[in-house]
């Protein structure tokens, strides 16, 4: 395995997919108003509910049915607080745990659309196939490019999140409540998972797909069982604790382990010729 | 035989029921242009892919530079260079980037690619568009760096996919003097596909001519036309006197000329059973005592052999 050739094909495809809009947005726009802007929106929401709305009375007893169905670690976390703080607690804490594993989802796999499907739509793979790389050299470039990218940004974003919730936590009440061990399972074990999995799905897509798009659109499916995750935990069927966490990292390290060997197997130059036709 | 550079055994591929390419067996020599003829679909393009183990052949086997592309198609790619059909470059990146990407892929040593990626340049007129996107580039320039991407790496046998086929007479002379000195100056053994008929005559040692993935024909594109070509047009300068009589002599011989000829300004029009036939009738004028004065054959090309070719099958 040549270092030069990984190398150069990761960094060459990054910068060729960083020229895309329909990248840029999910890997730079998306992790900003996430992780940036929405903590600050939701501090603000005691404020406005004690202020102006003082609807406390409405929340108290929605929070309080949604404590009782709560694991005893999150319920003596909130214990103590209003009803308005424990619900800015809860979401911050909690409920964007779920929404955190979208960011590592999205970034991995609209960088391998770009670069499987785009590549494909530009008619740029044939040249590479050319080269003296094996393909073994090119599906660990082409997989771990995206995947490497994806970690980076996810960790360089909860690192970002963690710095907001706790400047607003800290000025609304006082409390620093991030880091916490089931964020970190989550963003170090979960989301390279994640990322991994959505990748690997992509590559399959791109095969079929005419164009980034195409691409995009087919991977999307990925999205939906995560969404899945959030509303269940809205819905207060499953909360993220740290034994969840891990749990559902297992599944997706396991998942991941049969997609990639599976895929490893289907590639090679013939089938990226035939299907770049 | 041993400066025989690819060697092709009984090479097919099918797809589906189609056979790209059938039982193929041929060999190139060191140093040779080599053309390979034929018409859309012929098996050109996969045969190029077969060459350098991007398709596997369903049976037979070749060997490229003593390599068997299945078996080692990265050392082999390492020293061969391919001119694709379609440019297949990234237009996202600037010409010299495109490069220094190649340049990395054929691991060619750091310290020596930034000389050779301007020296090309250079050659092709893009240094002034060295930093631009690949994407500005005309359809010629973009052709231009494809070659020098195949270049880079100074590859001992170069595959040429149609590479004149999207370019203007003078970038289409400027690639085909390219070829012809690389191949003498640099011992490069080029595999040049085409339909370009005429350009194949002027450049090529060698061709082949391909038809819906057989080999049809091979030698030099004189060897076909003497081959193929049954029929040759010749003019005739005789003393004028002796025109009628000269007239006679050629109709009394219907196995070397195929029609009357045609008397225009003086000039005998002759159509003769092909390039055998010229010393034949030269000898047959000389024992009847008619001064020739000129005696001029038309040129054949391979276009003609072609078109015999293709007559042939239908
Ligand atoms: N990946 C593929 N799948 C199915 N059929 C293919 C594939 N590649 C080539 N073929 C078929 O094989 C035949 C030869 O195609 P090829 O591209 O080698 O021809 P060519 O001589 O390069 O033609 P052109 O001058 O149009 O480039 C065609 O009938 C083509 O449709
Ligand atoms: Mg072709």
């Amino acid at each position: 395995m040549k270092k030069r050739t990984l190398f150069a094909i990761m960094l060459k495809d990054l910068k060729v997919a960083i020229q895309n809009k329909g990248v840029i947005i999910p890997i730079i726009v998306l992790p900003v108003i996430l992780f940036v802007v929405l903590p600050w929106v939701l501090t603000l929401i005691p404020t406005l509910a004690g202020g102006t709305f003082g609807n406390v009375q409405s929340m108290e007893s929605q929070i309080g049915s949604l404590l009782k169905n709560m694991p005893a670690a999150l319920q003596n976390q909130l214990a103590g607080h209003s009803a308005p703080e424990q619900m800015v607690i809860f979401i911050l804490v909690y409920g964007f745990a779920p929404m955190f594993l979208i960011l590592p989802l999205m970034v991995a796999s609209v960088l391998a659309a770009d670069s499987f499907a785009g590549e494909k739509e530009r008619k740029t793979m044939e040249a590479l196939l050319y080269t003296p790389t094996s393909d073994r050299e090119l599906f660990v470039a082409k997989i771990l490019g995206p995947w490497l990218a994806a970690i980076v940004i996810s960790v360089i974003s909860f690192i970002l999140y963690t710095v907001m919730v706790d400047l607003a936590g800290w000025i609304s009440m006082r409390e620093i409540l991030l880091p916490n061990l089931m964020w970190i399972a989550l963003v170090f074990f979960v989301a390279p998972a994640t990322a991994g999995l959505s990748l690997v799905i992509m590559v399959f897509a791109s095969a079929k797909a005419q164009g980034f798009q195409d691409a995009y659109q087919t991977g999307g499916m990925v999205v939906l069982p995560l969404l899945g995750l959030v509303y269940g935990q809205i819905g207060g069927v499953m909360y993220f604790t740290v034994g969840v966490v891990l749990i559902l990292g297992f599944v997706f390290w396991v998942l991941l382990a049969g997609l990639l060997s599976l895929a490893s197997k289907k590639f090679n130059r013939e089938q990226l010729m035939i299907k770049n036709r | 035989m041993n400066n025989s550079v690819i060697q092709i055994n009984n090479l097919t591929r099918t797809f589906g029921e189609n056979k790209a390419v059938g039982s193929l067996s041929l060999e190139v020599n060191a140093g040779e242009i080599f053309g390979f003829l034929g018409h859309n679909g012929a098996g050109k393009t996969t045969t190029v892919r077969l060459l350098n183990g991007i398709y596997s052949p369903s049976s037979g086997s070749s060997q490229v530079l003593g390599i068997d592309p299945q078996k080692d198609g990265p050392a082999l790619r390492a020293q061969t260079g391919v001119l694709t059909e379609t440019p297949s470059l990234d237009e996202r990146l600037s010409g010299y980037d495109l490069l220094a990407y190649y340049a990395d892929l054929f691991t060619i040593p750091k310290d020596t690619v930034n000389d050779r990626i301007m020296s090309l340049l250079t050659e092709f007129g893009l240094e002034k568009r060295a930093k631009d996107k690949v994407g500005t580039y005309s359809k010629g320039m973009k052709q231009s760096l494809a070659l020098a991407r195949a270049l880079l790496h100074k590859p001992k046998v170069l595959f040429l996919d149609e590479p004149t086929s999207s370019l203007d007479p003078v970038a289409a002379r400027h690639v085909n003097d390219l070829i012809e000195r690389l191949t003498r100056r640099e011992g490069c053994t080029v595999f040049l596909c085409t339909h370009n008929l005429v350009e194949a005559q002027k450049l090529c040692d060698r061709v082949a001519v391909m038809q819906h993935g057989q080999l049809k024909a091979l030698g030099t594109p004189a060897d076909l036309t003497r081959q193929y070509i049954k029929r040759q047009n010749i003019e005739l300068e005789v003393e004028e006197n002796q025109i009628e009589k000269t007239n006679q002599i050629l109709v009394s011989h219907p196995d070397l000329v195929l029609r009357t000829p045609v008397l225009e300004k003086n000039m005998l029009l002759v159509t003769v059973s092909g390039r055998d036939a010229i010393p034949e009738i030269l000898t047959l004028l000389t024992v009847n005592n008619i001064s020739v004065y000129r005696l001029n054959p038309q040129e054949v090309n391979l276009e003609e052999v072609y078109f015999a070719l293709n007559g042939e099958s239908k």
